[in-house]
């Protein structure tokens, strides 16, 4: 291709689009039309020399000729692919030599519908992006709203959102361990997931009213207070989990099949993990303890006692194990918050950021204009940008807002884990069985909804 | 520990008591390089803003605003600390220098921020669209790209007017 110099997009200039639109396919080309910097990123190759875009020529057989590989398309509906995600794979044989991810499949533009929303309508567009998280999105976008706008939350809030959060993260871990066990031939495994994980999601229909996209937490606070009796279905689901996570154990963590199955496979270095900026679980299976709800602490998590799990080698298996016990120390983290859960105002008595009660509506003026202001026009939020970064079931979530001091946000953008994770993908399947492409797929545990948000 | 900063950057402030750092163009890639030097292992995130219907924004003195702005996000493992890079990029000619030689990470999100905004990157490996398909005219995430103009849009129909 010529050398690049798009410019800015206008009516007299039209004859531009066909070269701005004319950058290549997306799709993976025979080697000879690749260019070498993306024939090594295919190929896995993420440590370069210092001089940079050199190819290590061990890293892949450059010689085998054309003729004797094939390249094959597996998605974007093949069952595996958890939603959307589309492969291309190089095979000699049954062996991946290069594999480039597709996604944009379900992308449907929730950044830019970020920007037509208010702050108050915000919560229920970033809720969608993560689907299997929902709150997680929740709390990185209020964090963010809450810090430009310089209030913070009250201090049960804060525990409601931690509380949440961390069942959240129960419930997506156990979807994972229902999926994998699906992607892995264990249909057992996944009917027990999905079995745990109702439990958990009828309690969040109790809470905010939906099984998922809850709309929850929102800036300053969250929608409503826990309800009667909160600590005891928190507890029943708590003990229930824990229970079943040492059933989990006897079913697939010693079994020959399984272990088989996962051990070794897809397994990368803590150099190439951070290289890629991978988070969350596949960065802490190759042994670094890197959570940011230990190593930078957010809400309450530094006063809550839990233990960052890491693995040894990077594999499969040391993701399973990692998001196994994480299940445990999740529900350490609720325990905890039952007992410590302090009393007061789920949100913040700010009447222009907090919608007045629905009692007062009837009888003040002001608290009705107040109530009217907020869900028509939104509270303004002063001009500034920040980002704010939790940590999700997936890795480090982060959202980013500019403002321009208007009620709607200018930019925002969310940093998806998943998205990010998605690159360590060539680097896990060189060199392995296409068989094995279906775990390690899983083990990245993709959720396409914030991949294409 | 803290990591000390480069003491040459253009301008440098704190917003919502972040760190970010203004850089020039001619700088950008030896800044970004610089950072990892100093202990940044990571770059956790990088995207493009468009300040077209804000175009006086709040910028230090010596930073002449321009419509884009590329923003990345550094984060060093070892001494957990943030930092953050504002480029201010110009409308005619959006080119920035890609930093995936220092960060292989940052490949799909500077395809992204071409795909989405229309910056490009010199030296990127593949610079093709990422989230909207091959043929598709136009940046959706920049101010003046109408939004719901086409409801949908069939690779045989005409493309958005």
């Amino acid at each position: 291709m010529t050398t690049i110099d798009p410019t800015i997009r206008t009516v007299e200039r039209s004859s531009t689009l066909s070269f701005e639109t004319s950058e290549g396919r997306q799709e993976m080309t025979p080697r000879d039309e690749t260019k070498p910097g993306e024939l090594s990123k295919e190929a896995g190759a993420v440590l370069r020399l210092p001089e940079g875009g050199v190819l290590d020529p061990s890293q892949i057989d450059l010689e085998r000729p054309d003729d004797e590989t094939m390249i094959i398309n597996m998605g974007p509906q093949h069952p595996s692919t958890h939603g959307v995600l589309r492969l291309m794979l190089e095979l000699d044989g049954e062996t991946v030599l290069r594999t480039k991810s597709i996604i944009g499949y379900l992308h449907t533009g929730m950044e830019k519908t970020g920007e037509e929303l208010t702050y108050v309508q915000g919560g229920t567009n970033v809720t969608r992006m993560d689907y299997l998280s929902p709150l997680h999105n929740e709390i990185a976008f209020s964090l963010a709203v809450e810090s430009l706008l310089g209030i913070e939350a009250p201090a049960r809030a804060t525990w409601i959102r931690m509380i949440m959060g961390e069942l959240n993260r129960v419930s997506s871990h156990l979807l994972w361990m229902a999926t994998n066990g699906l992607d892995l031939g264990s249909t057992s495994m996944m009917i027990y997931g999905w079995r745990e994980r109702e439990m958990v999601l009828t309690f969040f229909e109790k809470v905010t009213g939906v099984r998922m996209n809850h709309n929850f937490i929102r800036p300053g606070g969250s929608a409503a207070d826990l309800p009667d009796g909160w600590e005891d279905d928190v507890t029943v689901i708590c003990d229930t989990v824990e229970a079943r996570t040492y059933e989990y154990d006897e079913l697939l963590t010693g079994q020959p099949i399984f272990r088989n199955r996962i051990e070794g496979v897809g397994a990368f270095t803590a150099e190439e993990a951070i290289a890629l900026g991978v988070t969350g679980p596949l960065l802490r299976s190759t042994g670094v303890p890197w959570d940011l709800r230990r190593s930078m602490p957010y809400l309450a998590y530094d006063q809550v006692n839990f233990d960052v799990i890491v693995g040894t080698y990077g594999d499969n298996f040391d993701r399973y194990a990692i998001r196994l016990n994480e299940l445990r120390e999740s529900i350490k983290i609720i325990r905890q918050c039952i007992e410590k859960m302090p009393s007061g105002d789920y949100r913040i008595q700010d009447a222009k950021v907090t919608p007045p009660p629905r009692g007062r509506i009837d009888e003040s003026m002001e608290a009705l204009i107040h109530h009217f202001k907020i869900f028509t026009e939104g509270f303004t939020v002063p001009e500034g940008e920040v980002y704010v970064p939790v940590e999700s079931p997936r890795g480090e979530l982060g959202c980013y807002i500019v403002s321009d001091g208007s009620s709607k946000p200018l930019r925002i953008h969310v940093r998806a884990p998943s998205f990010v994770n998605l690159q360590v993908l060539p680097l896990m399947l060189r060199g392995g069985l296409l068989s094995d492409a279906v775990a390690c797929i899983s083990s990245v545990d993709p959720v396409m909804g914030e991949v294409d948000r | 520990m803290t990591l000390s900063l480069p003491s040459d950057v253009v301008s440098s402030t704190t917003s919502s008591g972040q760190v970010v750092l203004f850089s020039s163009m001619d700088r950008y890639h030896a800044l970004v390089a610089e950072l990892k030097a100093t202990g940044f292992e990571m770059a956790i995130d990088l995207c493009a803003v468009d300040y077209l219907t804000q175009p006086g924004r709040n910028l230090p003195e010596n930073i002449a605003p321009e419509r884009f702005e590329i923003v990345v996000n550094l984060l060093s493992l070892s001494a957990r600390q943030r930092v953050r890079i504002r480029l201010q990029v110009p409308a005619g000619k959006p080119l920035v220098p890609s930093i995936f030689d220092l960060y292989p990470g940052v490949e799909a999100m500077e395809r992204e921020a071409y795909d989405l905004m229309g910056i490009a990157f010199s030296d990127h490996p593949d610079l093709t669209r990422i989230l909207m398909p091959d043929d598709w005219e136009g940046h959706p995430l920049r101010k003046d790209y109408g939004l719901g103009r086409v409801p949908v849009q069939f690779k045989e129909a005409p493309g958005p007017r």
